[in-house]
């Protein structure tokens, strides 16, 4: 099928700055026994009058969320050193903490202050991190989480991603009288902001690879078709709305190409390829089965899918060049459905069917054996974080939608409780610059 | 705060000026443009929450063959139209065959279980075995359209079987 130069730009005002009602808070499920004893000892702060945010809470809360740490609580500090030289690391043993981290914030000129710390560890005494960075007044808890990062990564040998955005949509109302947005907030769920609204559908948020932009579905017109909203300006462009299906659409690792399932006038749904720039559509599956939900290959040359071509539906994968035939991932099971990539490429997150429940399942990418990580009734939509260390999905918990976090290896399970609403569909950031 | 605010209007205005320009042709298959830029630009915060009725999810339908049911049911992970249904596709499509003025719309939907893009291509594969029923028995392809709703719009809440069976279905509705 031709795709003329069909472009439309639709301008929906965005609201960058509005507030959205639900607020998030994390609970951890489940954790492992070998976390991280640590002390995060207040920031010494140098200006006059309270310390403009405390940095040292919020790197705590970062780390303890996580699920791999656990960190001495406040009123236990029996001392707080400002620098490394200052710890002394007999003390510390004495409360069996392995590291201490410490720091000072201090005034620069044009509100802007600059921000140190230090982190030591005291098996050996050594001094395993010493940063001195300019912060912007108004950047202040990100930069608790860049912090909270590279405490993260440096103990762990994992990048950290608490400096990272999640997309999701939120859900209000009745079955009769529903209205959905699509959220944007920080990882710890603080900063949220609707980036689009509507009493109409709106589902299947994906993240351009520059974190710039969502790509989403949404139903607002009476019909489905596939958006791309920029998040600085809230410039919003149709780039699908064509017979039928318009549906899950997913950036290509360069962001130049769009994959996303489409319907013939006949309903035979299958996977297509948009390039963004030329609007040249490139049919990629051809099968009168379902064939939905690409995910890129890291390296951007095949896609994952699902497809019921053998009866039920199954996660197939097949190469962009010309001619190449589609090859079955996944064989344990009956059900599994809606692939996502993790960054290493080695493994798919994947909604399973698992003795009666829908679960979170990874999936060795080479192999196809199935691992199932999550323990709901009703999970979905898994979401796998850009350090491939943690997998975001939606569980179904008393009846509503909420957020579940589980480790890719499954042991740390985590819950995210919203105030109100039932919320779905998350998609977790790239690394943000 | 103020220059903020200012800046934000003043956005606002280049945005909609730089809109004005843009082509606006229409990608292939797509309805009308005009109504539906309208809609995306004019959807205010103001709106978010109020919601609105769902067309055929609720209330009485209209239009159509007298004391004939607008809803088919499914089975699980299934597209084919049970055997129970056979006079309801005939009663509808007799009557779209002698009124080719009219049209319907044919919205598909699943249950909640399982992954929402797969449920929105499954639902999208009921609302097409109805329609080509119908165009079977009479009704002709311009008189019907599809839209699939997937696990969407639920008929009722629940997560129960009592639920799902009410939730899988095709909902005919007339005068779209």
């Amino acid at each position: 099928m031709i795709f003329r130069r069909a472009l439309l730009l639709l301008c929906a005002l965005a609201w960058p700055m509005s507030q959205a009602s639900a607020q998030l808070t994390v609970q951890i499920l489940r954790g492992m026994a070998e976390s991280v004893p640590i002390a995060i000892v207040p920031l010494a702060w140098e200006g006059s009058g309270q310390a403009p945010w405390d940095i040292a809470a919020t790197v705590q809360s970062d780390l303890e969320r996580s699920g791999r740490f656990r960190a001495l609580k406040r009123e236990q500090l029996i001392e707080q050193p400002q620098t490394a030289s200052e710890v002394d690391a007999a003390d510390w043993r004495m409360l069996k903490v392995d590291y201490v981290l410490v720091g000072k914030l201090s005034p620069a000129a044009e509100g802007r202050f600059e921000l140190r710390y230090e982190l030591v560890s005291i098996a050996n005494g050594e001094r395993l991190l010493g940063t001195t960075m300019p912060v912007d007044g108004k950047a202040l808890r990100r930069a608790s989480h860049r912090v909270a990062d590279a405490v993260y990564e440096k103990i762990l040998g994992v990048r950290g991603a608490f400096a990272t955005r999640i997309a999701y949509v939120a859900v209000e109302g009745p079955v009769t009288k529903r209205s959905y947005r699509l959220v944007v907030a920080d990882s710890d769920g603080a900063n949220e902001y609707t980036v689009f609204g509507s009493p109409d559908p709106i589902m299947s948020p994906a993240w351009s690879p520059d974190g710039r932009s969502l790509a989403y579905v949404s139903f607002h017109t009476g019909l489905a078709a596939v958006y791309v909203q920029t998040l600085t300006t809230g410039q919003q462009v149709r780039v699908s709305a064509k017979a039928g299906i318009n549906g899950a659409p997913s950036f290509s690792p360069d962001g130049k190409q769009l994959a996303l399932a489409l319907s013939q006038r006949d309903g035979n749904v299958d996977v297509y390829v948009l390039d963004l720039g030329t609007q040249a559509l490139k049919r990629v599956t051809d099968d009168p089965a379902i064939d939905t939900e690409p995910a890129w290959s890291t390296d951007g040359r095949s896609l994952y899918f699902t497809s019921d071509r053998a009866g039920a539906p199954q996660i197939y994968a097949v190469g962009l060049d010309a001619g190449a035939r589609p090859r079955r991932v996944t064989y344990d099971g009956s059900y599994n459905a809606r692939p996502r990539v993790a960054p290493d490429g080695n493994a798919l997150a994947v909604v399973t069917l698992d003795r009666g429940a829908y679960r979170i399942g990874a999936v060795d990418a080479k192999q196809g054996t199935l691992q199932v990580l999550s323990s709901g009734q009703l999970d979905e939509s898994p979401s796998i974080a850009p350090n491939g260390a943690d997998i975001l999905y939606t569980s179904r918990v008393s009846g509503r939608d909420t957020l579940a976090i589980v480790s890719s290896d499954g042991r740390i399970q985590r819950q995210i409780a919203a105030s109100s609403g039932e919320l779905r569909e998350p998609a977790w950031s790239p690394f943000l610059n | 705060m103020r220059a903020l605010s200012v800046l934000w209007i003043l956005l606002g205005a280049l945005m909609l000026a730089g809109c004005a320009k843009k082509p606006t042709t229409v990608p292939e298959g797509a309805g009308s443009t005009a109504e539906q830029s309208g809609t995306a630009a004019g959807q205010g915060e103001g709106q978010i929450g109020e919601g609105r009725e769902l067309p055929g999810a609720s209330g009485s339908p209209t239009g159509g063959p007298a004391g004939v049911a607008h809803i088919i049911y499914f089975d699980f992970d299934r597209s084919d139209i049970r055997p129970e249904y056979a006079s309801l596709i005939t009663s509808h499509a007799k009557y779209l065959a002698g009124a080719s003025a009219v049209k319907i719309r044919l919205e598909g939907h699943t249950d909640e279980r399982g992954s929402r893009e797969y449920n929105i291509a499954l639902a999208e594969r009921r609302a097409q075995a109805v329609r080509r029923a119908l165009m079977l028995q009479g009704a002709q392809d311009t008189q019907l359209t599809t839209v699939s709703y997937g696990e969407e719009r639920p008929a009722v809440a629940g997560s129960d079987e009592a639920a799902y069976e009410k939730n899988r279905r095709v909902e005919l509705v007339y005068g779209r």
